[in-house]
């Protein structure tokens, strides 16, 4: 269990960034947001509960860039004034995140699949250059359809990289249906399980979920792999768990309402 | 374009039954008309493009038609070598489709945009190219795709509009009599030209691999002495490439030329289609000098 101090302080974190990405949002007048609303936690606890300042977090869902934007404006790598540019012309803060400009974006995502890859690279690298960098990998449960994410997987546990923590964002929507209707996905621990993963399940909005994985992950003996039960659009009452929240932007009064949401969410997980 | 594209295909799945549809787990706003006209030979296959294109390989190997689609980049680049050796080697008739070419994608950044299928694709055996520049072109480019029984790819992009009438697809149009220079462009990105300098002979190019030159485009480029090229992908392996290769052996006097291509990302920023074409010199302002500096 977290400490009361610490799990507050994340709940901080997180509410600071969803508030910053949904602005972000609306004076884009961008859609994605239930994907950003679906990752917020778990980006929140990598950064905040559990790297260090030389490990490295991979957005392999990059069309959720917003949320990974607002984290890196949470720790002060992006200024407010480069938040600001987001989704205008002459900005480096495209929809997805850019090739090469930004300090904790090593690689350009949004063609999904390219993720986990990338992890095993660096992955790979930290255990070579035996630095001890870990590798924090985010993708979407859409992303499991691709060949190229089990591949990474296979090479995660052959070449037994354990520095590396998969979380996989399981919404159970992608971008065109729900997962178990467009390419069944369960039983997805048994799958990973299979692949030779130490498979992890965790309620993905919650802090003292993630730090018992934090906990299993220092004792595993094996490549770990973490289903994180999420809700895409959360707070987003009109679209929660709907496809809708991943293409939509704001209208009418729905920043005001889900802001009100997750304000309220905020105050009932506080601990007192 | 993608408008006229869903009704389109609807259209031609009326007279064609072997037609079926097979989606990179993209259509929302867009395909639900579709899906409901396709029935179960609609399928979404996922975020899995290269299984996508061999399965549709199979199909077409048993007799189907499957238009393959998604944004540009995951339909034409992420699966090419299943493009390459199971259908374009076996000569299938497997439709790709893909929306977005060059910067449709605008904001999006850099994964999302395609300025290369244009070559990549053109090398391959069997297939054909399709680039649209109106929102007409749709639907004759695709009953041309329903009856051609090889590969094709279809570059979809926001159409271009014009206040001249526009002759029918394709390979090549005439589109507007002029002088001064010969333009040859590919795709919509030719409106933004045409708006710039109404005044000078512009041809369309939307069919690749390049088959033939019309005469009367050899004698316009020898008699404006001048040729512009204009598309939004990139020069090496593009229009450019291509068209220079098959006028030199045609051309019988020295000619003075204009590129005007993508180059990908020069400041490595990003920002709307427009912008995307404005840093490279194929709208606005920018386009406006380059191509005035070269015709005076
Ligand atoms: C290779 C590739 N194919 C297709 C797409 C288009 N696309 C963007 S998001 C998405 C699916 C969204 O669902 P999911 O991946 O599960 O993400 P989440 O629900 O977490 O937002 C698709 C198909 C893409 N970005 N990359």
């Amino acid at each position: 269990m977290l400490q009361k101090e610490k799990h507050n302080d994340l709940l901080q974190n997180a509410l600071n960034i969803k508030k910053r990405f949904l602005q972000m949002y609306q004076a884009a007048n961008a859609g994605h947001i239930g994907s950003s609303l679906s990752c917020a936690e778990i980006l929140t606890f990598i950064r905040f509960g559990w790297m260090n300042e030389t490990d490295e977090i991979i957005l392999s869902k990059g069309h959720a860039a917003a949320s990974l934007y607002s984290l890196l404006a949470e720790d002060g790598t992006l200024s407010q004034s480069d938040i600001e540019t987001y989704y205008k012309n002459n900005t480096y803060l495209a929809a997805h995140p850019p090739a090469g400009k930004i300090k904790r974006i090593p690689f350009a995502t949004g063609s999904l699949g390219h993720g986990l890859s990338i992890a095993a690279g660096l992955g790979l690298a930290s255990k070579l250059k035996k630095n001890g960098k870990k590798v924090f990998c985010v993708c979407s449960d859409g992303e499991l359809n691709e060949g190229s994410t089990w591949e990474a997987a296979l090479f995660i546990v052959h070449q037994k990289l354990k520095n590396i923590v998969w979380f996989i964002d399981r919404n159970k929507l992608q971008g065109f249906g729900r997962t178990e209707d467009v390419m069944q996905m369960e039983p997805l621990a048994d799958k990973l399980k299979a692949f030779g993963f130490e498979v992890l399940e965790a309620d993905g909005h919650d802090f003292n979920s993630f730090e018992k994985v934090k906990d299993s992950f220092n004792e595993a003996t094996k490549p770990i792999a973490v289903i994180c039960n999420t809700i895409k659009g959360r707070s987003w009452k009109q679209f929660e768990d709907k496809l809708d929240s991943h293409y939509l932007p704001m209208k009418d009064n729905m920043f005001d309402s889900i802001n009100a949401e997750i304000e309220l969410h905020y105050q009932q997980t506080l601990i007192k | 374009m993608r408008k006229e594209f869903a009704l389109a295909i609807i259209e031609a799945k009326k007279k064609h039954d072997n037609l079926v549809f097979v989606t990179g787990d993209l259509g929302y706003m867009a395909l639900e008309q579709v899906m409901e006209v396709f029935g179960e030979e609609f399928i979404n296959a996922g975020v899995a493009e290269q299984n996508m294109i061999t399965v549709s390989a199979g199909l077409a190997h048993e007799g189907f038609i499957p238009f393959v689609y998604s944004i540009a980049p995951f339909v034409a680049l992420r699966p090419y070598e299943q493009i390459r050796n199971d259908v374009c080697l076996h000569n299938l008739p497997v439709k790709l489709v893909g929306n977005g070419g060059g910067y449709g994608y605008g904001i999006m950044g850099a994964t999302h945009h395609c300025l290369e299928d244009i070559g990549a694709l053109r090398m391959l055996p069997n297939m054909k190219v399709i680039v649209p520049l109106t929102a007409e072109d749709v639907v004759q480019a695709i009953s041309f795709m329903v009856k051609d029984s090889s590969p094709n790819y279809l570059r979809m992009n926001l159409a271009a509009k014009f206040d001249f009438e526009v002759a029918e697809f394709a390979a090549w149009r005439h589109l507007k009599k002029g002088e001064k220079a010969t333009v040859i462009g590919t795709g919509p990105v030719l409106q933004n030209i045409v708006n710039a300098y109404a005044e000078l002979d512009f041809w369309c190019l939307s069919v690749f691999p390049v088959i033939e030159i019309p005469d009367a485009l050899i004698e316009s480029i020898e008699r404006t002495g001048k040729v512009i090229f204009i598309e939004e992908h990139l020069g090496e392996g593009g229009l450019r490439e291509t068209l220079s290769f098959h006028l030199l052996g045609k051309l019988k006097k020295a000619v003075q030329v204009l590129s005007l291509s993508a180059s990908g990302y020069p400041s490595g920023k990003y920002g709307n289609q427009q912008w995307h074409q404005e840093e490279n010199s194929l709208a606005g302002e920018s386009l406006k000098n380059r191509v005035g500096s070269f015709l005076s």
